[in-house]
C-alpha cells in the first residue's frame, strides 16, 4: 500500500503514474463548484483566500456534515462529478498550488496541461463510496466558507489511509481517461452496427 | 387498532433511511458477481464498493452521501383511511428525513440557486400514484436517486421508421458518451412508446424491477439482453476506467405507441440502485423493508 503524506512534495507527483494506487494521509481540503467560483474571484481580486492550499489535496465532495455537541463530524462524504470543475481547475491549481485533485470521472485537457505545468495528479476515490470514506477521516480540523451551504464549503479535514485513490491524470501529460476514452469511441459505430444484425424489432 | 397518522409518518422517515444505508439484495448480488469477473483496477475499486456497501448497513450511514432527489412510487387503496393527507405525509416525512437520519438537502430553486434545505419544493419530492380499488392498503416504494446517473438520460419522440433500432442506437451513444461519470457499473432502464413523458416515466420505474427479472413479453426479454450484452462490449467497465462489466442489467418497460410516433426514453442509475418499501395493510400492520422489486 502506497501512502503520500501532505504537503505534498514534487518528487512524490513525479513518482505517480496513471493507474497507480494511493492512499493519503495528512489534510485533505473539499471544493466542489461554488467554492471554484469564488476562489478565483478572490485571487482575480488579489484577495487571499482563507487558507494556504500549497501542497495540499484538494476533493470535489460535498459532504452531509452535521453539529453535534458543538463540534462538526462528517456523516458522509464522496467524490462528486468533476468535469463540472474543469472550467476552473487549471487556473486553480496554478494559483493555488495544489499537488492533487480527488473525484470522480472525467477531467478535461485545461487540468491535464496545469498538471504537467505546475506538478499535480488528479486522482478518482471509487464513486459513491461514502460510509467507507468517512471511516477514514479522522477529525473535521475545520470549515470555511459555510456561506456557501454544507455541500459547497471548503471542510478542512484530517484524513488517515484515504483511498484507493487511482490516478488518472499525471504529471506526465497523460489523461487516463482520454486513452479510454478513445478507446470506447472507436469501439461505439462497430456497436451501433451490429444493433441493426442483432436487433429485429 | 388502525396505526395513526405519526406512526405511518415514522415508518416512511424508516423507509427512507433503510434506501439511503441500505443497498437492496439483487444488485448486491450482481456486485458481488461483477467483481468475480473483473481483474485490476475494476477490481481493486468493486472491493471499496462491496466494502462500502456493508460498512454502511452496518453503521447505518447513508452508502452515497449523494442521497438524491427523493421519488416515491405509491399505491394507495381508495379506502386507505388518510388518503386525504397522503401528500401531507410524504412531505412531511421528506421533510423530517432530511433533519433526522440526515440526509444531504438537494432541492435547489431553478430562478434563484437557493436550496430549498428541507429536499421539498416544487413538485419535489417526485411523486408517482396509483390507485388500489376497494383497498385500504398503502404501498410507498421510495427511490433516491443520485444527480450523477443523470447525465445520460434522455427522451425523445422518434417516426415509427426510425424503430425501436435507432432507440437502441440512441442508447448506446448515450452510455458511450456520458456513462463514465454516472458511477458504472449502471443499471439502464429504457421506456418505448406513449407520450415522452410516459417513456421516461417507463424508463424510470424500470429500474424498480429485480435485477436478471426479464419483461415478460418475449421480444422485449430478447432485446433487453441483447441491450445488455452490447452495453458490456463498450467496455467502460466500473468507474470508467475499463473493464467487462459497464451494465450490471438492462430493462426496458413498453406502451403502446400513437400511429404517428415511437417515444423512447432512457434514464441511467449508478451502482447504488437504491429502493426500499413502506407498507400499510389491509388490517393495518406496518412493514418496512430494503427493496428488490418483490412486494412484502
Amino acid at each position: 500500500m502506497r501512502i503520500i503524506c501532505t504537503p505534498i512534495k514534487d518528487d512524490d507527483v513525479l513518482s505517480l503514474h496513471v493507474g497507480d494506487i494511493v492512499y493519503l494521509k495528512g489534510k485533505i481540503v473539499t471544493a466542489r463548484d461554488a467554492a471554484h467560483r469564488r476562489a478565483l474571484e478572490y485571487i482575480k481580486s488579489g484577495k487571499k483566500l482563507p487558507l494556504d492550499l500549497r501542497g495540499m489535496a484538494i476533493m470535489h465532495a460535498g459532504p452531509v456534515a452535521m453539529r453535534r455537541n458543538g463540534r462538526w463530524e462528517i456523516v458522509a462524504i464522496g467524490p462528486t462529478s468533476s468535469y463540472r470543475m474543469e472550467p476552473y481547475e487549471g487556473e486553480f491549481i496554478k494559483a493555488t498550488g495544489i499537488k492533487m485533485i480527488i473525484g470522480k470521472g472525467m477531467m478535461g485537457n485545461k487540468t491535464t496541461k496545469a498538471c504537467s505545468k505546475y506538478k499535480a495528479i488528479y486522482a478518482i476515490y471509487p464513486g459513491g463510496a461514502a460510509a467507507i470514506a468517512k471511516k477514514n477521516i479522522v477529525r473535521v480540523i475545520d470549515v470555511k466558507w459555510l456561506d456557501l451551504g454544507i455541500p459547497e464549503a471548503m471542510w478542512i479535514l484530517e484524513v488517515n489511509n484515504f483511498g484507493p485513490l487511482i490516478v488518472m491524470i499525471d504529471a506526465y501529460g497523460r489523461n487516463y481517461y482520454n486513452e479510454i476514452m478513445k478507446h470506447i469511441m472507436k469501439h461505439t459505430n462497430r456497436i451501433i452496427n451490429k444493433v441493426d444484425k442483432e436487433i429485429n424489432l | 387498532m388502525y396505526p395513526s397518522i405519526e406512526s405511518i409518518e415514522k415508518a416512511l422517515i424508516k423507509a427512507i433511511e433503510t434506501a439511503v444505508v441500505e443497498l437492496p439484495s439483487d444488485v448486491r448480488e450482481y456486485l458481488e458477481k461483477a467483481y468475480h469477473k473483473e481483474e485490476g483496477l475494476a477490481k481493486a475499486i468493486l472491493k471499496t464498493i462491496l466494502d462500502n456497501v456493508k460498512v454502511a448497513s452496518e453503521e447505518r450511514t447513508p452508502l452515497c452521501q449523494d442521497t438524491g432527489l427523493l421519488s416515491y412510487y405509491v399505491r394507495v387503496g381508495t379506502k386507505f383511511p388518510y388518503i386525504d393527507h397522503i401528500y401531507e405525509i410524504l412531505r412531511n416525512a421528506t421533510i423530517r428525513a432530511t433533519k433526522e437520519i440526515p440526509l444531504r438537502p438537494n432541492a435547489v430553486n431553478v430562478v434563484n440557486n437557493v436550496n430549498s434545505g428541507d429536499n421539498t419544493g416544487y413538485y419535489v419530492p417526485i411523486i408517482d400514484i396509483e390507485l388500489i380499488p376497494n383497498s385500504r392498503s398503502l404501498e410507498v416504494i421510495v427511490m433516491p436517486k443520485g444527480g450523477g446517473s443523470e447525465s445520460p438520460s434522455i427522451s425523445k419522440v422518434l417516426t415509427p421508421a426510425q424503430g425501436i433500432k435507432e432507440a437502441m442506437r440512441i442508447v448506446i451513444k448515450q452510455i458511450a458518451m456520458y456513462a463514465i461519470n454516472s458511477c458504472p457499473p449502471i443499471v439502464v432502464g429504457i421506456g418505448i412508446g406513449g407520450t415522452f413523458d410516459c417513456a421516461s416515466q417507463l424508463a424510470r420505474k424500470a429500474l424498480l424491477r429485480r435485477l436478471g427479472r426479464r419483461s415478460s413479453i418475449k421480444e422485449i426479454a430478447e432485446l433487453e439482453v441483447t441491450m445488455l450484452n452490447l452495453i458490456n462490449e463498450l467496455g467502460i467497465g466500473v468507474q470508467g476506467v475499463g473493464g467487462r462489466v459497464t451494465a450490471l442489467d438492462v430493462h426496458i418497460e413498453i406502451a403502446h405507441r400513437h400511429p404517428a410516433t415511437l417515444a423512447m426514453a432512457l434514464c441511467v442509475s449508478c451502482w447504488a440502485l437504491r429502493r426500499a418499501i413502506m407498507k400499510v395493510n389491509e388490517d393495518g400492520e406496518i412493514k418496512i423493508s430494503s427493496y428488490s422489486g418483490d412486494t412484502i
